[in-house]
């Protein structure tokens, strides 16, 4: 199968678990569902079937890409929102706006403060460990992150005002599409997209880093901009998505390295598959959860985590001998 | 395939880092369709030099000046159209096939060439160093060697009027030094500007139309080999005893040979 198949197939791949993913739940749809009458069927469709497929396919899509972007901005496979706590760092910036009840004021400030949380996670990345870091200093800044971010959002639950507020608190420790309706998809939507925007911004100069940073630089890329704009875009999705679906991992470090042997591994290049394999990931995920036996549903997060740390560990195990 | 001379003139450039002066006062004036070698001791600052030609560093004092234009005025992306750069270490993140390694010499040129343009211009690196073999093969594969042939493809797809070439030879066996040493030859004789690094001594007297020796960071000889690689630079220089060996008909090339270390005193 030659290259340019791989994303025909991706796409339809995904059509197809769109489409389960609106099919598939406790209740059964029948397909005439669209044009009947029955109000609650099409409650079930509209109120929470649809937006949690749509929230999965952008979710899904905007943390491949992410996670492609942080691999080749840091060049290492290794990367990810979420092993390198940028994920967290958005979940700690959502919770403190609920712990300071200031998350009621607007619809908007609670995703904000994701946003800003996870920007700060990637602007201290960056100051922790540079562009030019070793497999070890990156994982080491990554549990650094985790570790204050875990932390203060306990602080948060202990020091928690309410049982309301710890409940939601909690929310955001596993990561899940259950329930989301449209008007999460609204606040979510327009910060992930315009994340997406500014990364897509930044196919050059992540292909250029293929040659290190002194090889981008005398190809005239401003690494610097690429910076800031890398920062500002992850930033936007992994606040954005983590602010209504809570912390989603592994997304950004799988989906790349299946694509890598399907695309070829030009950072550029790898973008727009990651994002596609993302979706596919995260939806596939999703019905997962749906369909396994047991009273309450798995948390979307935690799944992804039992698929994602294994997977992790092979990786590391695999790049055993460049971190000596 | 010639192309309009371009001049590099390079006036008091001072770089410092930290208290230690790395360069100090260096005028020169490059040509193109010249092979200019920068030599010297290690911490000499040639790599130095090179980087602020390249644009990758910015000189305290002095002046780089591109045709009469200041380097440090020049857009990024225009100087780097002008003037490619293969580092001395270079770095390879990913296993990109050769062929993509070599399109990334395109970079630049993003929006100003069409897509025949920059196959085309890949195509012809790729022959010249002769890694065309390789086209679907991932770097990561190669050799040492065979790498340094494509990292050099990759400055070679740019079509630039200038290119430097941090000790470019460095990891080559004899065989692929020399040709490395005739490609970049080859350039200049076709209108090219071509400054490297080198330690090398008899390679940088064969190649080379200029020889420029560093030492503390400064131009201490400047000229055609024989006039500036003479056993008294070599000494104050490298601190050895070392001399040419020619023969009168020029027919064979110089050997620089290297008896030992000179007494110091």
């Amino acid at each position: 199968m030659g290259r340019k198949w791989v994303i025909p197939s991706l796409v339809v791949l995904v059509a197809v678990l769109t489409v389960l993913s609106i099919a598939v739940g406790r209740v059964n749809l029948s397909w005439d569902v669209w044009s009947a009458q029955d109000a609650v069927s099409r409650a079930i469709l509209i109120e929470l079937r649809l937006p949690r497929a749509i929230l999965g396919l952008l979710v899904g899509a905007a943390l491949g890409m992410a996670g492609a972007a942080m691999q080749g901005y840091l060049r290492n496979a290794l990367a990810e929102p979420g092993t390198l706590g940028v994920s967290a760092m958005a979940a700690l910036g959502a919770v403190l706006s609920i712990f300071f009840n200031i998350a009621g004021v607007h619809p908007w400030v609670l995703p904000i403060c994701g946003v800003l949380g996870a920007m700060l996670g990637m602007a201290a990345l960056f100051v922790l460990s540079g562009s030019a870091a070793s497999v070890l200093t990156l994982v080491l800044s990554g549990i650094i992150l985790s570790s204050l971010a875990i932390a203060g959002i306990s602080l948060c639950l202990s020091l928690s005002p309410s049982p309301w507020a710890a409940g939601e608190i909690v929310r955001w420790m596993l990561g899940s599409l259950t329930d989301r309706s449209f008007d999460e998809l609204t606040l979510a939507a327009p910060l992930i997209l315009v994340g997406c925007a500014f990364v897509l911004g930044c196919r050059r100069p992540l292909d250029a880093l293929t040659l290190g940073e002194s090889g981008a630089r005398s190809l005239g890329i401003d690494l610097n901009r690429a910076q800031w704009q890398l920062a500002l875009g992850i930033g936007l999705i992994v606040g954005g998505s983590t602010a209504v679906t809570g912390i989603i991992g592994f997304v950004g470090l799988i989906v790349p390295h299946l694509m890598r042997p399907l695309v070829g591994s030009r950072p550029g290049a790898l973008l727009i598959p990651s994002a596609i394999g993302g979706a596919a990931l995260v939806l596939a995920g999703d019905i997962v959860v749906r369909l396994l036996p047991g009273g309450s549903e798995l948390e979307l997060g935690v799944v992804m985590s039992l698929i994602g740390a294994p997977f992790f560990f092979v990786l590391l195990h695999s790049m055993r001998r460049k971190l000596t | 395939m010639t192309r309009p001379s371009s001049t590099l003139k390079i006036a008091n450039l001072q770089f410092r880092r930290g208290s230690r002066v790395v360069l100090d006062a260096i005028d020169l004036q490059l040509q193109t369709g010249e092979v200019t070698a920068v030599l010297g001791p290690n911490g000499a600052g040639k790599s130095t030099l090179l980087s602020c030609i390249a644009g990758l560093l910015r000189p305290e004092r002095g002046a780089i000046e591109l045709d009469g234009t200041s380097l440090f005025s020049l857009p990024a992306m225009q100087r780097a159209r002008r003037i490619a750069f293969l580092p001395q270490t270079p770095e390879i993140a990913w296993a990109v096939d050769v062929q993509t390694l070599v399109g990334l010499g395109r970079i630049p040129f993003h929006g100003l060439s069409s897509d025949e343009e920059d196959r085309a211009a890949v195509a012809r690196a790729m022959a010249k160093t002769e890694v065309a073999q390789w086209a679907d093969r991932a770097v990561t594969t190669l050799s040492g060697g065979e790498r340094a042939r494509v990292l050099l493809a990759r400055v070679l797809a740019g079509e630039s009027d200038w290119i430097l070439a941090d000790e470019p030879f460095t990891g080559l066996d004899p065989s692929h030094q020399f040709e490395a040493a005739e490609l970049l030859r080859s350039i200049a004789d076709h209108g090219g500007g071509v400054i490297l690094t080198i330690h090398d001594l008899t390679l940088a007297a064969r190649i080379a139309d200029r020889v420029v020796i560093l030492d503390g960071g400064r131009v201490v000889a400047d000229g055609p080999p024989q006039a500036a690689l003479t056993p008294q630079i070599l000494r104050d220089v490298y601190n050895i005893d070392a001399q040419w060996l020619t023969d009168d008909t020029g027919a064979t090339p110089p050997l620089i040979a290297i008896h030992g270390r000179a007494a110091r005193g």
